[in-house]
């Protein structure tokens, strides 16, 4: 019975979010102001199912719910989705909902298709680092997607600025400066958090298998993204890079994180494959 | 009720009539007065501006009205009416209403969507008002016009983008920068229409203005004006590293800011964006400095273009406007529609007995030892009441009194009546045959 209940808060969930999406995308193209409210109002009720279903999940599991793919790709959305009512509020950026419900609805599209039973955490994963491990890897994520969504809006509101024919929704996306700052805060907010996350997950594994590092892909991969982040930190403090070209490494990475993140558990065997 | 309108506007008149026309602040109480008083007409709001001369009003019969409305124009302002006729529009019915409200809307104006047509509005409605030239009907027709136009400017874009080369630097200014009041903005030269942009630079919260020019005096002055700083012409490239929009609108015959500098000076201020508005021709700053990152140059035709399109997409969302204007005019006919007499006295009568009818059954309940002639006596005692009561709003209804239908309006409103749509419905064709006989 439970488990139907999970169930059908996930679809609920879901179905908010699709929804959301879809007016966000229609928005885009034939914006009336007034539903910039109705999409925020749509993905809080998705938000709320789906917190809902991951609470539900998490007593029934006895643990943090992101331990099958299913699992961890609607918790990565459930993360960007708080990332995002939080931005609305705090910053109000015009058209943001429309950029980043996409990645959201992929991401929890893509854990409906894997199997959603609800499994026991096997021995390996019992230690109180996993859950401080896989919360600060998928906030710092989270924060990632949000910056990708964010370097898009700044390319294509530069792009109508540099191209001086700024039509279409150049009314309503947000200023340069306010994307710029935001994009930039956002990865100072994520890059602590994927470097604790890498941390932990070192000490954590050095007490199972007596090692910190053993070049698992899931590993290699974190490694590269974090080379990425570090590098966009290092050009825009220290040489003075911003703008374009930090919104497009903002973008790089977060391809890379989604490549850490899917490719590494449906291609290839290690740690962090799921089973 | 019967709304006219009677007018003249930059498409129908040139400015030698338009200003013959026109009434200035000085006779426009002479003229609204001169007009209340005239046979006929109920109401009237006269709007004058420099685009158009209107007359709205109520009248007893439109063409009858519109006459004598012509007649007090031709006498106040001395002209032949032959010389009106030839310019005056005369609108009555659906027609004056739709007018109204895409006047009020800004979409007759002559740039569509700019706003200051409605705050001339209100003041002419104000000004009736004071004068007490108006009464219920054009009273709730301005308040609906008013409102439509607020409905329009917030559900649809169309007095969004700028449509002038100064307002649109500022508005592209405001798509680089999210605090303009932190931003620093350099003149270099001074031409009116950089002084302009300037203007609307420091009206949207900049501070800080430098200016600089090959004459220091006229750089003092504007300085002076602007609160702002002088530079030295010779020096000015240096003081770059601190400026985030520049306004160049110099003679010069040649490039005075070459792409190496601005390279240079782009690494000095750890490329934080610049926006450069060149309106010199010819122009003033190497083109292709747009090239670089985080650079904005737009020249004369740029800004120019960015007006074009603005304009286009002010006549699409014109579109969207035009269909909020007329669900507003429909509406309005609806409650026209529905001050008719009749469907009023049923339903206040409708009203009453069920009332009465209510109140002696909750009685009745409680008072069951009375016999059936008490209970008769009870009944036309009650209704007796009623009908003495209901009497005087009936007759007053019933009056062809000349506000018959501020009363049907005020009966309604006073006792919450609402007439069946039915009789809404039928009123409309009747009001059409009216317009066609007359």
């Amino acid at each position: 019975m439970q488990i139907e209940i999970n169930v059908l808060l996930f679809e609920l969930a879901l179905t908010f979010y699709f929804i959301a999406t879809i007016s966000g995308v229609i928005w885009l193209f034939k914006g009336r102001k007034a539903t910039s409210r109705t999409i925020i109002a749509l993905t809080v009720v998705g938000f709320a199912f789906h917190t809902a279903n991951i609470a539900v999940r998490y007593i029934k599991g006895g643990h943090l719910p992101v331990t099958n793919m299913h699992e961890a790709a609607s918790f990565f959305s459930w993360c960007i989705v708080l990332l995002l009512i939080y931005h609305e509020y705090r910053f109000k950026l015009g058209l943001l909902s429309s950029f980043i419900l996409p990645i959201v609805f992929a991401s929890i599209l893509a854990s409906s298709f894997f199997p959603r039973e609800i499994t026991a955490l096997r021995p390996v994963l019992k230690s109180n680092w996993f859950s401080v491990h896989v919360l600060f890897a998928f906030i710092g994520y989270a924060a990632f997607a949000m910056a990708c969504g964010i370097g898009i809006m700044y390319l294509i509101q530069e792009r109508y600025l540099k191209s001086k024919h700024p039509s279409g929704i150049f009314q309503r996306l947000p200023s340069l400066q306010a994307l710029d700052e935001i994009n930039y805060h956002l990865i100072t907010f994520g890059f602590p958090l994927l470097t604790l996350a890498i941390i932990t997950g070192a000490v954590w594994a050095n007490s199972t298998w007596g090692g910190f590092w053993s070049w698992d892909p899931k590993e290699i991969w974190s490694s590269v993204s974090w080379l990425v982040y570090i590098v966009i930190l290092h050009l825009r403090l220290k040489v003075g890079w911003r703008g374009k070209k930090t919104a497009i490494l903002s973008i790089i990475g977060f391809v890379i994180i989604i490549c850490t993140f899917y490719g590494v558990n449906l291609l290839s065997e290690g740690s962090h494959t799921f089973k | 009720m019967n709304i006219i309108v009677i007018g003249l506007n930059h498409k129908t008149a040139p400015i030698e009539i338009r200003e013959k026309v026109a009434f200035d602040g000085a006779k426009l109480g002479e003229a609204v007065d001169t007009l209340k008083n005239a046979p006929g007409i109920k109401e009237n709001i006269i709007l004058s501006t420099c685009n158009r001369v209107e007359i709205y009003a109520n009248v007893e019969d439109p063409s009858s009205g519109a006459e004598s409305i012509k007649k007090f124009i031709s006498s106040f302002h001395n002209i032949p009416i032959e010389t009106l006729n030839n310019a005056l529009y005369v609108f009555s019915g659906k027609k004056a209403l739709l007018h109204i409200f895409r006047v009020t809307s800004s979409l007759d104006s002559m740039i569509v969507g700019e706003p200051q047509i409605l705050g001339q509005l209100k003041e002419a409605f104000d000004f009736a008002l004071k004068r007490k030239s108006t009464r219920v009907f054009l009273n709730k027709l301005m308040k609906k016009a008013v409102s439509t136009a607020k409905k329009i400017r917030t559900e649809t874009r169309i007095a969004e983008s700028a449509v002038s080369i100064s307002f649109a630097a500022v508005e592209l200014a405001k798509k680089i920068f999210e605090d303009l009041p932190t931003k620093t903005v350099m003149l270099i030269g001074a031409g009116e229409m950089a002084e302009l942009a300037a203007r609307h630079l420091v009206n949207n919260g900049v501070k800080d203005v430098l200016v600089t020019n090959r004459t220091a005096e006229r750089a003092e002055d504007l300085s002076r004006e602007f609160n702002g700083r002088t530079v030295n012409y010779d020096q000015f490239p240096e003081e770059l590293v601190h400026t985030d929009i520049v306004i160049c609108s110099t003679g010069a015959p040649a490039y005075i800011l070459l792409k190496d500098q601005i390279h240079k000076i782009m690494k000095q201020r750890k490329n934080k964006p610049m926006f450069i508005i060149d309106i010199s021709v010819p122009r003033n700053i190497d083109p292709e400095i747009n090239d670089l990152d985080n650079i904005y140059l737009y020249d004369i035709d740029d800004l120019q273009g960015v007006i074009t399109t603005n304009i286009q997409e002010r006549s699409k969302e014109a579109e969207k406007a035009e269909k909020i204007v007329d669900e507003e005019v429909e509406a309005f006919l609806k409650w026209q529609a529905s001050l008719s007499a009749v469907p009023t006295i049923v339903a206040l009568r409708d009203k009453a007995e069920a009332i009465r009818k209510e109140e002696i059954e909750k009685r009745l309940g409680k008072l069951s030892r009375l016999g059936e002639e008490e209970i008769k006596s009870i009944e036309s005692l009650t209704s007796a009441i009623i009908n003495k009561l209901i009497h005087y709003p009936i007759a007053a209804l019933k009056s062809e009194a000349e506000d018959k239908e501020i009363m049907v309006d005020i009966v309604k409103r006073a006792f919450d009546l609402h007439t069946a749509p039915e009789n809404e419905n039928e009123r409309p064709p009747e009001h059409k045959n009216n317009d066609k006989k007359k």
